[in-house]
């Protein structure tokens, strides 16, 4: 483990580190951790990361808002988190080490750039007295370089002018993280290469940097010695690729389209964290992907679900103040019964909230809120690379049964990422899809076995019918204020959506069958639990765990696996929004909510104490 | 676009549903003229697409043998985007209301015309909310008393014509439900059109806001108080014939019938057509009905297609193994 940083060795092992970047938000920290993510990847460390960044795109320089930091766990070993105390901080400026200290294991690294230490810069930040010399740091071992000179000096030959050397100074910094865990540097001298190709200068300048950096290492030995994390060796074999949640779930969603031999029209607006989406889908032109960036949150539903009635699979994608403004077209989509793809990616509410901030607080929004009854089945994805497994259940469960479905990502996991295990193409089950052409017999509202009725898109002959969000006539479609019409439509939307339950897999339990403790979670809090539990289970506890990525409605079989726990324990960044659904589905069972609303995911530890805690009680 | 063998009647686009509106409502005239203009428009009937929002005139497309989607208030014309991009070859129409188009579906109308997106939107003006049974709406005049504003409404009304001009619509036509003729001439300039054509119709309701265009369009005053714009022909009107208009500088002035000017909607500037929409505010003056504007424009839905119909040309339709297995990839073995 990392408690040894600092003995003297020229060639440490270690099993797995934590590095937090933190700089400026024009310091290119985001880069950086992209960068040594990318290199480790292709080392063959398992990882996972998580950005931090500000809401505001360029607060005052050199002020803690806006401070922008990336955290990367690198493991020889399987990780489940992007780690919870750094061992290694690096901090560009007295904001950044301000801000981010409290998270720094005792005893880790902190690599100050002493060049943005000056009186002006710790006014900025509001620091009283300069850390570096007031012995506050003490418990720490504190690596001070001035990185603005060293870069000014590497660089003395560019052509560049003295700023934009300046902006060189994270590839030197990332060399100088890149000699002390032994990574190489080819991945990112290719990267450069390849980012600014037409500006050969910038090139230059950033690889001699880079470089420059790395030699640092070496030459001024102020680390008294490299580490070496090695290769994971219990990754399952395969290809892979590292990825964040909102790209996994874009190709998730061309995919789940492609597997339904269907084109995707996305309704979008901008809104933070879901924005990327859009991006990413509208460079995707060449798979037929039409996307409309509409005028609001509303038009971009409405114009999602006029797609699918039109014959494309409607899809919108946005975060909880955006789900607020489409409820009335949510309850539309699920009376005119049409194909739809709903994506939250939550953020910290309410209203306006933390956008950058994660929080799990749309469940209960996501399955209630709506009017009338209006059911709408929910998933969650758990990890970033499984976003892009939602995505296309989301499009089967859409598509086969006519209903929108909810996808549910959060921050933690759109801006996270990990290593994934590339699919085999040729295993995605195609989804059963077909457009009704048949005149005969034709009736708008009659149903398949699934419960779902004939999709019927204008332009086909003879199939001329009318939908809208006044109650439909059982099988004519015709509009009806029948008292039993109006209960058998409403029975008949229900047992649609317990249709697809029968499809939903019983998620397996991790640990023993019986046991003290079942921690059961959903969405990204997949990590830090599996981290806590598997801790637990090797110091031989009785703690087994659950994980649900459907989440309305809940699979099959829960309340005879959950009657043989003592208590089931919920962890989630809300205030125990599935726990009280749990207590309602299964009333004699024991839930315990823990929750955490800090805008800021669990951690293994947190996790960890909990479970002790409630053992030990 | 397929071919129909026979050409339709107006029966063909007659739903086999009852008609729900009061007797006398103005909006059975708009179905009417719709049915038999739409019927001629030589498109197959399979190919016709209303939609509309929530109100009185949005029950339209039950009463329509076609597609027909009943949405939600206000938002028909973002559900129309969807629909016209998705299918391009589609004819989509929307029926709305003075309260469904510029109240709750203001935001939605304004981009609609902003896009040139290809659709036709028939608003039905009646100046006031039906459904919900007798509130003011955002065109009924200052001081308008109802059951929300009993002592008189204080808020400005909007000028349809003037906010669709505003917004860049290529297509701004006035037409009036007791006028069967001038309505099927405007609903085939609409048809003709290629981008968002918005034809505001005056409509009157019987029960909430009977006689609200009497002062212009009752029949024994129409040729007097109105004028009927049409592209290429001189701005006359009267009984007689004998009243023109003519515009100078920034203001459009009454003269005889010689002098009038001739009218032309093509103008690359909407400036005269701001100036004419505003003479309904003139009591001395005539109110424009017939074309106002018609101006060709960039059209969304085909302009959203070709790039993508561009996109697989260029690039050639995307393979799903090259969108997974691409960027940094490596192997564990």
């Amino acid at each position: 483990m990392t408690q040894e940083i600092g003995t003297e060795l020229p060639l440490q092992q270690q099993e797995s580190v934590v590095i937090r970047f933190a700089g400026d938000s024009g310091d290119g920290m985001q880069i950086t951790g992209n960068q040594f993510t990318g290199t480790s990847a292709v080392l063959g460390n398992d990882l996972a990361t998580l950005p931090d960044f500000p809401a505001e795109i360029r607060a005052p320089a050199g002020t803690r808002p806006g401070v922008s930091g990336f955290q990367i766990h690198f493991s020889a070993s399987d990780i489940h988190t992007p780690g919870d105390a750094p061992d290694v901080l690096v901090a560009m400026n007295p904001a950044a080490l301000a801000v981010n200290i409290g998270d720094l294991k005792q005893g880790g690294i902190v690599v100050a750039n002493t060049g943005n230490f000056k009186a002006t810069d710790l006014k900025k930040a509001k620091v009283e007295s300069n850390p570096l010399e007031d012995h506050s740091l003490d418990g720490y071992r504190l690596i001070k370089i001035d990185i603005n000179e060293r870069v000014k000096m590497a660089l003395a030959d560019s052509p560049l002018s003295s700023k934009d050397v300046q902006r060189c100074k994270n590839f030197y910094t990332l060399g100088l993280m890149y000699w002390l865990y032994s990574r190489p540097l080819e991945t990112t001298l290719n990267w450069l290469e390849e980012k600014f190709k037409n500006k050969p200068d910038l090139v230059k300048a950033n690889q001699m940097a880079l470089k420059a950096g790395y030699n640092a290492g070496d030459i001024h030995e102020m680390f008294q010695g490299q580490y070496e994390v090695p290769a994971c060796d219990t990754m399952p074999a395969g290809k892979y690729r590292n990825i964040m949640g909102n790209p996994a779930l874009s190709l998730g969603l061309v995919a789940g389209a492609e597997l339904a031999k269907l084109d995707i029209l996305l309704g979008a607006y901008p809104i933070t964290p879901a924005s990327d989406i859009l991006h990413q889908l509208a460079n995707y032109k060449h798979f037929g992907v039409i996307t409309m960036q509409m005028e609001d949150e509303i038009a971009a539903i409405c114009a999602a679900i006029g797609g699918s009635y039109a014959g494309y699979l409607g899809v919108t994608a946005t975060s909880g103040p955006g789900m607020a403004l489409k409820g009335e077209a949510m309850g539309l989509a699920v009376s005119v019964e049409l194909p739809l793809v709903i994506v939250d990616i939550q953020r910290a509410g309410p209203s306006t909230g933390m956008p950058t901030k994660v929080e799990q607080t749309d469940l209960l929004q996501s399955i209630f809120g709506r009017n009338g009854e209006a059911p709408i089945p929910v998933l969650a994805a758990s990890t970033p690379a499984d976003c892009f497994d939602m995505a296309i259940e989301a499009c089967r469960i859409a598509v086969e049964y006519m209903t929108p479905v909810i996808l549910l990502s959060d921050n933690y996991l759109s801006n996270g990422s990990e290593p994934w295990k590339l699919p085999n193409l040729e295993d995605l089950k195609p989804i059963d899809q077909k457009f009704r052409t048949d005149p005969e017999n034709f009736e708008p509202y009659s149903r398949d076995e699934r419960g779902a009725r004939p999709w019927a898109k204008p332009g086909t002959p003879g199939l001329e019918h009318r939908v809208g969000g006044l109650e439909k006539e059982h099988l004519t479609g015709n509009i009806s204020y029948d008292a039993d019409n109006h209960q058998l439509m409403t029975d008949l939307r229900q047992a649609k959506l317990m249709a697809v339950r029968e499809t939903i897999p019983t998620p397996e339990v991790v640990g023993p069958e019986k046991a003290d403790i079942l921690v059961l979670g959903w969405g990204s809090t997949l990590g830090p639990i599996t981290g806590a539990v598997e801790r637990l289970q090797k110091a031989g506890k009785s703690v087994a765990r659950m994980h649900l990525r459907h989440v309305w409605p809940l699979p099959k079989g829960l309340d005879e696996i959950f009657s043989h726990y003592k208590l089931i324990l919920v962890p989630e960044n809300n205030l125990g929004q599935m726990a009280r659904v749990l207590k309602s589905e299964y009333q004699s069972q024991n839930f315990l909510s823990y929750s955490k609303v800090q805008g800021k995911p669990f951690t293994t530890t947190d996790i960890l104490a909990k479970i002790t805690e409630i053992l030990e009680s | 676009m397929s071919v129909t063998i026979a050409p339709l009647t107006k029966k063909d686009l007659k739903s086999d549903q009852d008609v729900r509106w009061c007797p006398g409502c103005g909006d059975y005239a708009i179905l009417n003229v719709a049915q038999a203009a739409l019927a001629k428009l030589g498109i197959p009937k399979e190919n016709f697409m209303w939609v509309s929002g929530i109100g009185c005139s949005s029950r339209f497309p039950y009463y329509m043998d076609c597609y027909g989607f009943h949405t939600i208030h206000g938002r028909a014309p973002a559900f129309a985007t969807g629909i016209k991009t998705a299918n391009p070859d589609l004819s989509v129409w929307i029926a709305t209301g003075d309260g469904d188009c510029f109240s709750i579906g203001g935001n939605h109308i304004i981009h609609l015309l902003r896009r040139n997106v290809d659709v036709k939107v028939l608003l039905f003006n009646n100046e006031i909310y039906g459904l919900t049974k007798g509130q003011y709406s955002p065109t009924s005049p200052v001081g308008h008393k109802s059951k929300s504003t009993p002592v008189g409404s204080v808020d400005r009304p909007f000028n349809p014509l003037s906010v669709a001009l505003g917004a860049g619509a290529s297509f701004v036509a006035r037409t009036m439900d007791n006028d069967i003729k001038h309505m099927t001439t405007t609903i085939n300039q609409s048809a003709a059109h290629k981008g968002t054509a918005f034809v505001e119709i005056y409509q009157n309701c019987v029960i909430f806001n009977d006689g609200a265009f009497n002062d212009v369009a009752e029949k024994s005053i129409r040729a007097d108080k109105t004028i009927d714009l049409q592209p290429g022909e001189p701005m006359i009107y009267g009984k007689d014939r004998d009243k023109g208009l003519r515009l100078r500088e920034f203001s459009v002035q009454r003269c005889s019938a010689d002098e009038a000017d001739i009218w032309d909607p093509t103008d690359t500037s909407p400036a005269r057509a701001f100036l004419i929409a505003q003479l309904d505010q003139d009591p001395e003056m005539p109110n424009p009905i017939g074309l106002i504007r018609q101006v060709d424009a960039p059209i969304f839905d085909l302009e959203a297609k070709k790039q993508v119909t561009e996109a697989i040309e260029k690039k050639g339709r995307g393979k799903l193994k090259d969108l997974i297995f691409a960027g940094d990839l490596w192997d564990v073995e």
